[in-house]
């Protein structure tokens, strides 16, 4: 691939700033109570984002797969802490979304480096496995938080279930599948829409730093068929590991519902 | 005796549901009887191990329930919940899903007919239908696992007092039929005396007193 240059002056960095303000003067005005959020997630992503920049500065320097193995996980560790919060109402929810993602990472960059798609060079490595554990991470947490609703709202029905003699796996499969549907859903309705009503970001930087738009496509492509396999390996796992959390080995219901 | 329970310990997010309770249910039709959040629900789902006590213990026909295979005993001690929780599909599908388990054909007809429902409900909607008919649906869902023991929480608390006439004499002519024993929970007294012969009374987690309907039931009467 072509090497393409920008330049971004700090001056133009610190301008986007303006749209945050809109953001936070939404917030303000429409009393939705998310100003603080949005102060700690500009503040969040400038600091992270510079860190991460160094980092991987230092890794391409180095020129070391091993550094790229455990900059992914890392990644990998911070992404099912991340997820974890929004996954509350699951017991027990952090080792089944490390191993979600982490199997999803490696699986996912295993099989590109395998097929062909990329070298085994950091400089292909580390933004590829960024955005596929980001992607499994998300999905993750969606389809966790989608299950932990599910078995609280549907208790009634998979302890009638569980009533007839059926298995936790088999009282607690329909909601394991709306739950797999809702962590995988969005990234398939984006790559449906993708370059209708939506640019993705890859494509959108690559054009920005000046790339052959067709290039830039089918980059775009490559990635976002890698990420569906990626999102789908780490909600399916997430939502199978995690549902076995909701029962006691005598497959009962950890906290029934109310009678 | 069908059911033994030894000094039995429950909490449920650190409240007693139930509390060094005691009590014993022989073959038959038997009652558990209380005001709601006396435990009695909790009591019921001991029965098959849908939960399991602190500290006591719950035999069945003399052994321990956790020495017996949990989805063994779930399916010769069917539940019917008190909550209509059927799963989505006709009632013919809930009731094949249930015989599935049990590894036996289900005979629609007659399992609709056994819970007072006509055959043509075989095909409708599970969804669709009232609160009345979803009971009655739930417990031939149960039947279709060819229990041993029926247990039910409260069949007729959502009912108006024709509707649950109606079941009471579906239950009655069941027992007249099968060769089933049953664990009624109701918080209605007049109705332990109408459905069982042996009652056991609850009170905020503990068993107030228990024997034979008529004795204990004249007794509250009175």
């Amino acid at each position: 691939m072509e090497s393409v240059g920008i330049s971004v002056s700090l001056g133009e960095v610190a301008a986007s700033l303006v749209l945050v303000a809109v953001a936070v003067a939404v917030s303000l005005w429409r009393r939705t109570e998310l100003e603080r959020d949005i102060v700690v997630a500009v503040v969040r992503s400038m600091v992270q984002l510079i860190a991460i920049g160094y980092v991987i500065q230092a890794i391409f320097d180095a020129d070391e797969l091993l550094l790229v193995g455990a900059l992914i996980a890392v990644m990998v560790v911070f992404g099912a802490f991340q997820a974890r919060a929004r996954a509350r109402a699951v017991p027990g929810a952090f080792w089944p979304l490390l191993a979600a993602l982490g199997v999803a990472g490696a699986s996912t960059l295993g099989l590109v480096v395998a097929l062909g798609i990329f070298e085994p060079q950091p400089r292909y490595l580390v933004p590829v496995g960024g955005m596929v554990v980001g992607n499994a991470m998300t999905a993750a947490a969606v389809a966790l938080n989608r299950l932990g609703d599910e078995v609280a709202d549907r208790g009634g029905e998979i302890e009638a279930t569980l009533a007839l003699g059926a298995t936790a796996t088999e009282a607690v499969g329909p909601s394991v599948r709306r739950s797999l549907r809702s962590g995988t859903i969005a990234l398939i309705d984006s790559t449906k829409t993708t370059g209708l009503i939506f640019f993705p970001g890859t494509m959108v930087g690559m054009l920005l730093a000046g790339a052959d738009p067709v290039d830039a496509v089918r980059l775009q492509l490559i990635l976002l068929w890698t990420l569906l396999g990626s999102v789908a390996i780490s909600a399916l796992l997430a939502t199978t590991l995690a549902a076995r959390n909701f029962f006691t080995p005598a497959h009962q219901l950890r906290e029934p519902p109310e009678p | 005796m069908l059911f033994e329970l030894e000094r039995v310990t429950l909490r449920r997010a650190g409240r007693p549901v139930l509390r060094d309770l005691s009590a014993t249910l022989p073959r038959g039709a038997s009652c558990i009887a209380g005001p709601s959040g006396s435990g009695k629900s909790t009591l019921l789902r001991l029965l098959n191990r849908l939960v399991d006590p602190e500290s006591g213990r719950v035999l069945y026909r003399g052994r321990d329930v956790t020495e017996r295979d949990v989805l063994a005993l779930r399916r010769e001690v069917a539940l019917v919940p008190q909550l209509p929780a059927l799963l989505p599909g006709s009632v013919g599908d809930n009731l094949r899903f249930a015989a599935r388990h049990a590894s036996v054909e289900a005979d629609a007809e007659r399992l609709l007919a056994l819970a007072g429902l006509d055959p043509s409900y075989a095909d409708r909607d599970a969804a669709r239908l009232s609160v009345g008919e979803r009971q009655r649906a739930m417990l031939a869902r149960a039947l279709a696992l060819e229990p041993g023991v029926l247990l039910l929480d409260e069949p007729t608390s959502a009912l108006d007092p024709g509707a649950r006439d109606a079941v009471e004499s579906t239950l009655r002519e069941l027992r007249r039929r099968l060769d089933v024993s049953t664990v009624l929970v109701t918080h209605d007294l007049a109705q332990a005396r109408r459905m069982a012969d042996w009652v056991v009374r609850m009170d905020s987690g503990r068993v107030v007193e228990q024997g034979a309907a008529a004795e204990l039931i004249g007794t509250a009467a009175g």
